[in-house]
């Protein structure tokens, strides 16, 4: 028998159009103007960019199965975020050192993770955990509540503002498209995303067919850390001011945008579309919820069944009986 | 032939071995900066703080040890507080209070029921899962209690506060409760089952075991050990907070790993996570005791929590590099 079935990401995507097109009929919504429609959507969109960029590195880890998770990006996003902050004070020319120092400090966070889960054999679930805390404890030690700084006008050009007059597309879905399609080359295209999806399917197997299962998991979560770190630096750059709770609210989103777009959270099955698809979902459920003007209580209510709901579609596990 | 005791026979035989050495290190650390550690005053207001955190992570390494994870926890805490908080009030009678002490463990068992029904019965994702409830209940929380406010009669609280029976804390008798429910469970086909379903489902499936039975049950033990918390730290504060809950669903599960349970499931028990939970709360100890600067207390606490997760795979290593 031949099930009807539609792919995760084609089916996150067909919602949130249709989410979309329904929240034409609530009131103080863009109506029946399509000008305003458009700037909504591409707003959405934007505010999809970060949500999407943080979930990447959550995308690998959660891939590489065996429980991987990282709790630790959202910590990752406010330091690196306060560090460009800090480095750039609105100098376009140190941008490009604040991006690489970004990066590098994500990884070098990632790689503590790695170890951590690959050597030590602590969960990844409360290894990262522990991580986020190490971070967040140490922003405090050393900035003491007290941050100095200006992100540089370079920054808001490329990632906040739209890419010219005539083309109303913000810089950030544009390096968002490129992104995109990097992380798809490095997953379908690369040893790396073979080896990947091995050692997330099964890791005894994996080694046995000669991937080297230690190096793969050091290097995703290395990975992940510097994506995060990669998001850290773009979420300063559109918001332009730091603070200590910038990274945490971006967390749990990021799992549950990896989870809605169809990656398996036991790992070994997933792609990247999926995750953009469900950062897309969630970003625009959130700034509908927004837009609607109800009570705190009623909003997370709402979302949480939302969130059951979306799940309950297509993100079941297989089957006790097979 | 003589079992010979060694390191390795400790490590794997009993998960909670390396949790005990832990918990009496962190102990004798806090006897140090605190003297007065072991009066009887002290011990009662330390567990009587702790109590909430280790109600929580029993029914956290129920769902654990079942191959599950239940981050909506702090949501049904922060429902039982709001409950309690607007319906019986400062001036309700006791008979009040303990006609909504009964609903809470309803509403308990009900939010674990529907945690239960959407992961075993519909079979999706946990983490994500109880994410979701966890927004449904904290929503539903703050839709009780908008702003922290309410409360329960003092005299109520102080039964939970200052009783001591027979001269020892009220903590101590319901750990041992619990500690007694699971010998005798564990010994029990439901015990077996739980550890075969945390090991791999699907070999327990094939062996006739009620696997979706088996994990939805666990899920309805967390919801009524975190309303059993709620209730504790209601008592224990003896005022209303919608956000009250929150911070207490990572914790439960770092209590659980802590404890020497595996994350994955079907390895541990719960005499381990009750010693990772006051472990967690002498930790906590130590560090206001140490008069750490406070701008230093997240960094430390998460060091040593870290550490304390390390060191069984330090030492694991050392030894296997030496063999």
């Amino acid at each position: 028998m031949k099930r009807f079935s539609i792919s995760p990401p084609v089916a996150a995507l067909i919602l949130a159009i249709v989410l979309f097109l329904l929240s034409g009929f609530l009131p103080n919504s863009y109506g029946s103007d399509v000008k305003v429609a458009i700037a909504q959507a591409t707003n959405i969109l934007r505010l999809a960019v970060f949500l999407g960029v943080i979930a990447a590195g959550q995308t690998l880890v959660i891939i590489s199965g065996f429980e991987g998770i990282d709790l630790s990006a959202g910590s990752i996003v406010t330091l690196t975020a306060i560090l460009t902050y800090v480095y750039v004070n609105g100098e376009d020319n140190k941008v490009l050192v604040a991006l690489l120092i970004a990066l590098g400090v994500g990884a070098l966070i990632g790689l503590l993770n790695g170890i951590g889960v690959t050597f030590l054999k602590i969960s990844p679930f409360v290894m990262t955990l522990g991580m986020s805390g190490m971070v967040t404890g140490a922003i405090i030690v050393v900035n003491h509540g007290d941050v100095r700084g200006k992100i540089a006008p370079i920054m808001t050009r490329l990632i906040a503002r739209p890419i010219s007059p005539e083309i109303p597309i913000p810089g950030a879905i544009v390096i968002w498209l490129i992104f995109g399609v990097l992380m798809w080359l490095l997953l379908e295209r690369t040893t790396f995303g073979k080896n990947l999806f091995a050692i997330g399917v099964n890791r005894v197997t994996a080694k046995l067919s000669g991937v080297n299962v230690t190096a793969t998991n050091l290097t995703t979560y290395s990975l992940a850390g510097a994506l995060a770190g990669f998001g850290g630096f773009l979420v300063v750059g559109n918001t332009g001011v730091v603070m200590i709770q910038l990274g945490q609210p971006f967390l749990f989103p990021s799992i549950a945008a990896v989870a809605v777009g169809g990656t398996l959270l036991s790992g070994g099955k997933g792609s990247y579309w999926g995750t953009m698809a469900g950062a897309i979902v969630l970003t625009l459920i959130t700034s509908l919820l927004t837009t609607m003007q109800m009570p705190d209580s009623v909003r997370r209510m709402v979302l949480g069944a939302t969130l059951l709901i979306l799940i309950s579609i297509y993100g079941r596990q297989r089957a006790l009986r097979q | 032939m003589k079992k010979r005791i060694t390191w390795d026979f400790l490590m794997t035989r009993f998960p909670a071995f390396f949790p005990f050495i832990l918990l009496v290190i962190s102990i004798i650390i806090n006897w140090f900066l605190q003297p007065n550690m072991f009066e009887l005053e002290t011990i009662n207001s330390n567990m009587r703080v702790f109590l909430p955190l280790i109600l929580l992570a029993v029914g956290q390494a129920i769902v654990l040890l079942g191959g599950g994870i239940d981050i909506s926890v702090g949501g049904t805490v922060s429902i039982i507080n709001t409950i309690l908080a607007t319906r019986v009030g400062l001036d309700g009678s006791p008979e009040l209070m303990w006609q909504f002490v009964l609903i809470s463990l309803l509403a308990g068992l009900l939010a674990g029921a529907i945690n239960g029904f959407f992961i075993a019965y519909l079979r999706l994702q946990p983490i994500i899962t109880t994410y979701a409830t966890s927004f449904l209940y904290a929503g539903f929380a703050l839709f009780i209690l908008p702003n922290p406010g309410g409360g329960i009669p003092a005299d109520i609280a102080n039964l939970y506060r200052t009783s001591t029976p027979l001269g020892l804390p009220l903590a101590f008798y319901i750990i041992a409760i619990l500690l007694a429910i699971w010998v005798y469970f564990s010994s029990t086909r439901y015990g077996k089952y739980l550890f075969a379903v945390g090991g791999k489902a699907d070999a327990a499936y094939e062996t006739a075991v009620p696997v979706t039975l088996m994990q939805f049950s666990t899920y309805v033990i967390s919801g009524l050990m975190a309303a059993l918390a709620g209730i504790a730290i209601t008592m224990l504060s003896g005022s209303g907070n919608a956000d009250i809950g929150n911070p207490m669903t990572l914790n439960s599960i770092t209590a659980v790993v802590i404890g020497g349970n595996a994350f994955s499931g079907g390895i541990g028990g719960v005499a381990g996570p009750v010693m990772g939970a006051i472990t967690l709360g002498v930790i906590q100890n130590i560090i206001s005791f140490a008069s750490i600067d406070t701008w230093w207390e997240t960094l430390v606490k998460a060091t040593i929590i870290v550490v304390a997760l390390a060191t069984p795979g330090v030492i694991n290593l050392i030894r296997r590099r030496r063999a």
